[in-house]
């Protein structure tokens, strides 16, 4: 039971993952491109908190009758990482914003047309 | 007392001077500070170098916690010569910034192009200064986010769209960094790179490390733009503002490049032999693959700073190719040639920049006959060419020296005659461009352009005069290189 827990995260990361890239790689609209990246970027966190968790464990705190302790540093690893994936997502879309501005359409494919006659 | 704590002020200077930089409103106190902020870090870098030659690895404890449960600096000589080449290219475009960003950008954005830059400098230096795989990540990530930034300052609106695509290939690239180190996490319950290195071994032959390596070098390789992962790098190194491009060209890519080093030597390298992978195999097909197909595409190009972004990829193939020899002698030749492409890059860039500031866009056919109305500017193009051409005397000759040493000490010729050869490539793409500067007649549409500045002038032949300095006196990274290259093989 405790294995098929395990690998049902396991599984929902590797899903995460490929529909994260495949949506980057198969979308033109610059929006949901990076959707696409933040969908990948999730399944990452995904990956480093899914093996902290030990079934049964407790925070790492230090009292009697606990013995199994979960571990603590994936979520504060994981923190850092969401707050860069925060960070990566509104610069993209300030890009976005920028680029809509500038060509008057956000799909990559226009974009790349109009490049030509700046 | 200060001497101990170089490694921290090192990456922690320019980060508390980048959030005052942006409290600055004028352009040209932004440009002073972090003029000032970018020349302390070479001072800082080659005391550290000093301290690494003289004594050994030095270990700094971030916050006095011991490693591997605190973050630790871990600063040997190949990390220490990045931080050189780092902070020293950082110290010389900053005088040359300031004409070329006035005439490049409103006075109101420059503030923030400092600011970027200072947060870009922070990440190159943190991920070269630290010794821990998740501290990697996140300075890395503090130098792309500011990178993307200085790329979509660029004057023409196609720097927005390729600041966006180097921003999701920059991404992707650094999450299967982070994928990778959290499968080495998973497997031995450390961080730390020295820490890692030592538990390897106990989880050997076991699938998900392997899988872990694949990520990473996937990843790092999205980074330093091994072909035929180049494709976000032509566009940025082309739309950027000139110095950003002299920038991250000279110092971006080579982060990474140390970055795979460590990683494949430092990490796996003692447990997991990279022959028996056939690692070094693929790295010599991608290395040759980038040196003749991106050289040849140079060739082809007429938009100058594309030209000699198709030539950076070409000139990466020659880095990893030592990476894939894997030798002392090859190793040696990659350290070195990371630091001399470094020197020529930035140096041809700051010149291409230089007619920028007169032209605004460099095609071949815009400069023709213009070696005329810049002479200095053209000389200075003609010694950086024959650099990278590898003409003895300048420092491409002493890389490539230790290339064709390593390729024929494992006996394979064909590789040293196709080392020499390939250099005909760049032979014929840096002659496209002497050739119209000199030998075409100048159109009249052209006789207003003059020489760069000297404030512009000056930064690009310090490079220059290094290219050819190093070239004739190669005592000194020629032996650090090897020193390097020793520390990161474990061999005394």
């Amino acid at each position: 039971m405790a294995g098929a827990v395990a690998h049902f995260g396991n599984w929902v990361t590797v899903i995460l993952m490929v529909i994260g890239l495949y949506v980057v790689l198969a979308r033109g609209n610059l929006i949901k491109k990076l959707i696409g990246l933040s969908i990948f970027q999730t399944s990452v966190y995904l990956l480093y908190v899914g093996p902290g968790k030990i079934l049964g464990g407790t925070p790492p705190i230090i009292a009697e009758g606990f013995t199994v302790y979960a571990n603590p540093l994936p979520h504060v690893l994981i923190l850092t990482a969401i707050v860069v994936g925060v960070a990566t997502l509104a610069l993209g879309l300030a890009l976005v914003v920028r680029i809509h501005e500038a060509y008057g359409t956000i799909e990559e494919d226009e974009v790349l047309g109009r490049e030509g006659d700046s | 007392m200060i001497a101990t704590h170089l490694p921290a002020l090192q990456v922690v200077i320019p980060l508390l001077a980048a959030p005052i930089c942006a409290m600055l409103r004028r352009g040209s106190h932004a440009w002073a500070w972090a003029t000032v902020v970018s020349w302390t870090m070479p001072v800082i870098a080659v005391a550290i170098l000093l301290q690494v030659l003289e004594g050994g690895t030095i270990s700094y404890w971030i916050g006095s916690w011991e490693p591997p449960w605190g973050i630790e600096y871990r600063i040997d000589t190949a990390n220490a010569f990045v931080l050189v080449l780092v902070s020293a290219i950082g110290a010389v475009v900053m005088p040359y910034a300031r004409a070329s960003l006035e005439r490049e950008m409103p006075a109101d954005r420059q503030v923030w192009y400092y600011t970027m830059y200072l947060l870009c400098l922070t990440g190159l230096l943190g991920m070269a200064a630290t010794g821990d795989a998740f501290n990697v990540f996140v300075f890395m990530e503090i130098a792309s986010l500011s990178s993307y930034v200085l790329i979509a300052l660029g004057r023409d609106r196609r720097a927005l769209v390729a600041a966006y695509q180097y921003l999701i290939v920059g991404t992707i690239g650094a999450t299967f960094y982070v994928i990778g180190v959290g499968f080495l996490y998973v497997m031995t319950g450390t961080l730390n790179i020295a820490d890692l290195a030592e538990r390897l071994p106990l989880v050997e032959n076991q699938r998900p490390v392997f899988v872990g390596l694949a990520f990473l070098t996937v990843g790092l390789s999205l980074k330093l733009a091994l072909f035929p992962l180049h494709f976000w790098l032509p566009g940025a190194y082309a739309h950027a503002p000139s110095v950003a491009t002299a920038f991250l060209a000279a110092s971006a890519t080579k982060v990474a490049i140390y970055l795979m080093l460590r990683f494949f030597f430092t990490v796996f390298g003692a447990s997991y032999p990279l022959a028996d992978l056939a690692i070094p195999a693929l790295w010599i097909a991608l290395s040759l693959a980038a040196i003749v197909l991106a050289s040849i595409t140079a060739i082809y190009e007429n938009d100058v700073k594309r030209m000699l972004a198709f030539s950076s990829v070409a000139q990466i193939g020659y880095i990893t190719l030592g990476i894939g020899l894997n030798s002392e002698a090859g190793l040696t030749g990659s350290i070195v040639h990371l630091f001399n492409h470094g020197l020529m890059k930035g140096a041809l860039f700051l010149l291409v920049g230089g007619i920028a500031y007169s032209t605004g866009a460099v095609t071949v056919d815009r400069i023709a006959g213009l070696a005329r109305r810049m002479p200095l500017t053209f000389a200075g193009l003609v010694i950086g060419g024959m650099s990278m051409v590898g003409v003895p005397g300048t420092v491409g000759f002493v890389s490539k020296w230790y290339l064709v040493l390593a390729a024929v000490e494992r006996g394979w010729w064909w590789l040293a005659v196709l080392i020499v050869a390939s250099s005909v490539l760049a032979l014929v793409y840096m002659g496209r461009l002497v050739e119209a500067a000199y030998f075409r007649p100048a159109p009249a549409s052209s006789a207003g352009d003059q020489e760069m500045p000297l404030s512009m002038l000056v930064p690009a032949w310090v490079l220059v005069g290094a290219c050819v300095y190093f070239g004739l006196d190669t005592g000194l990274t020629a032996e650090v290189a090897a020193q390097a290259a020793r520390g990161l093989l474990g061999t005394p």
